[in-house]
């Protein structure tokens, strides 16, 4: 315990419940000693679990023998390439394409959206789908929202759909749902695995009761756990206890946000706008069932069914030499450290992005760049 | 992005929720949220809807992280810039004119 007491008094994080945290700290150094097995590794499918891990220095106070990879957990960044070109072929086209953020520098596979704009297409930041259609509503143009997120952000495209948007408006899908991606990572035969740290705030929607087929076909432990380093902890926590006693189960560390059934009526309204389809994920190769698509009663507001997407008008652009080095799949997968990259802190930077995961706040790459570039990853190969 | 923020419901109209959020009133939109919300009611919210009420027994636990996000974390914090942009997001939410 001496050395852990040193890590927290050098550390600039107070926990909330300073007595707590210690307790659960050192509940998991016991559950993580090499006495107890050997290493565990873990994975969490979510941007803003790694920010929090990031931001509030939690891998200097995890034990050696724990492994916290961050999985597939950031929409942007798993955004596939062909998305991105479609958004910017309609761009180049003439629509007016509005979107979150983060999506604007997302490399597509010659051009991002930053780039159409800086040659003159029409591209607006939207902080909600909701201010796309006003944007529609206050224009004669044609206003395609090219939407990114999972489930949790789906369910605001959906409510604006059902809510009747005008005419002029409509959505290019580039929305991900996350459950089936976790059975693709678990089913990589080269994870090290042992157990999912999942998503509060995803969880919120679909309910915790979700994961419960996926524990049955891998036998592996899921955990729900919220944003806030004590919530981390805590959930680390049950997650390691389930790795060690061989327990596939899920457990709610996060009940003030998570219900076993989760949302119903915003689960309603996801499925009644959405299907799930099999698509490629950046990095991840096809996920069945894993991007979010409009179904057939929507294609009027589907901008894939409504227009022609040009793809072949991008086939002449060179895509950038830096591109090939970029390893943000493998980052995506879990299988690669940001640092393991060549041009990381280097010819990649938030400023001039390589790929994706540089781009978006909840990408690793863009994560560890900003909270100190090499946190302590324990015994990562 | 996937994160949220928690805001306490002054007053409902209309399917829509007008929001503190830490001082700054915003309109919420009500289509997704699990149960039905009234004044004084917790709400988290994301992309400019209410996704969840919150129990008000715990509250304190959720508000902390984004107290200390908020008051401590720089402008350039990519974290405070999520929770910031929720905030915003909920002002982008077609209103009423209860901004403010």
């Amino acid at each position: 315990m001496n050395s852990l007491d040193q890590k927290e008094l050098s550390r600039p994080l107070q926990f909330r419940d300073p007595v707590r945290a210690k307790g659960l700290l050192g509940r998991l150094h016991r559950l993580a000693s090499p006495d107890a097995g050997p290493r565990v590794s873990v994975m969490h499918v979510c941007g803003s679990h790694e920010q929090a891990i990031a931001r509030f220095g939690l891998r200097s106070v995890l034990p050696e023998g724990l492994d916290v990879i961050m999985g597939p957990g950031c929409p942007v960044c798993v955004t596939d390439m062909p998305e991105v070109d479609e958004a910017v072929v309609l761009a180049r086209q003439g629509f007016r394409i509005a979107t979150y953020g983060d999506m604007l520098r997302v490399p597509g596979t010659a051009i991002s959206l930053a780039d159409a704009q800086a040659e003159g297409a029409k591209v607006d930041v939207v902080y909600s789908v909701s201010q796309a259609v006003e944007l529609a509503r206050s224009s004669t143009d044609e206003v395609v929202f090219f939407a990114s997120g999972f489930e949790t952000t789906a369910v605001a495209t959906a409510a604006v759909l059902l809510a009747g948007p005008p005419a002029n408006f409509s959505v290019l899908s580039a929305h991900k749902y996350i459950p089936p991606v976790m059975e693709i990572v678990a089913e990589m035969p080269s994870t090290r695995v042992q157990g999912f740290l999942a998503a509060g705030h995803a969880a919120t929607i679909t309910g915790f009761g979700i994961f419960e087929p996926f524990v049955e076909r891998h036998g592996l432990p899921v955990v729900v756990a919220g944003f806030e380093p004590l919530d981390i902890l805590a959930g680390l926590a049950k997650l390691v206890e389930l790795v060690r006693a061989g327990r596939a189960t899920v457990a709610n560390m996060y009940p003030r946000c998570v219900t076993r059934e989760g949302n119903r009526p915003a689960q309603e309204r996801l499925w009644r706008v959405f299907r799930p389809v099999g698509g490629r994920w950046r990095g991840i190769a096809h996920v069945p069932n894993g991007n979010l698509r409009l179904r057939d009663e929507f294609a009027h507001v589907d901008a894939r069914r409504r227009f022609e997407i040009d793809l072949a008008s991008l086939w002449d652009e060179v895509p950038s030499p830096l591109a090939e080095a970029c390893v943000c799949g493998n980052i995506m997968a879990g299988l690669s450290r940001p640092t393991d990259c060549r041009l990381f802190g280097s010819e990649c930077v938030p400023e001039r992005p390589v790929g994706a995961c540089m781009v978006s706040t909840e990408g690793s790459c863009r994560i560890w760049h900003e909270y100190g570039g090499h946190p302590d990853l324990g015994g990562a190969p | 992005m996937c994160l949220g923020v928690p805001g306490r419901v002054i007053e409902v109209r209309e399917g829509i929720a007008t929001v503190d959020f830490w001082g700054v009133r915003r309109p919420v939109r009500l289509d997704v949220v699990d149960q039905p919300v009234g004044p004084g009611d917790w709400v988290l919210n994301h992309v400019g809807f209410a996704i969840r009420r919150i129990p008000e027994e715990e509250i304190g636990e959720t508000l902390a992280l984004y107290e200390t996000l908020l008051s401590e974390a720089s402008a350039e914090d990519s974290m405070a810039r999520d929770v910031r942009a929720e905030i915003a997001a909920a002002g982008a939410t077609a209103g009423d004119g209860s901004t403010g």
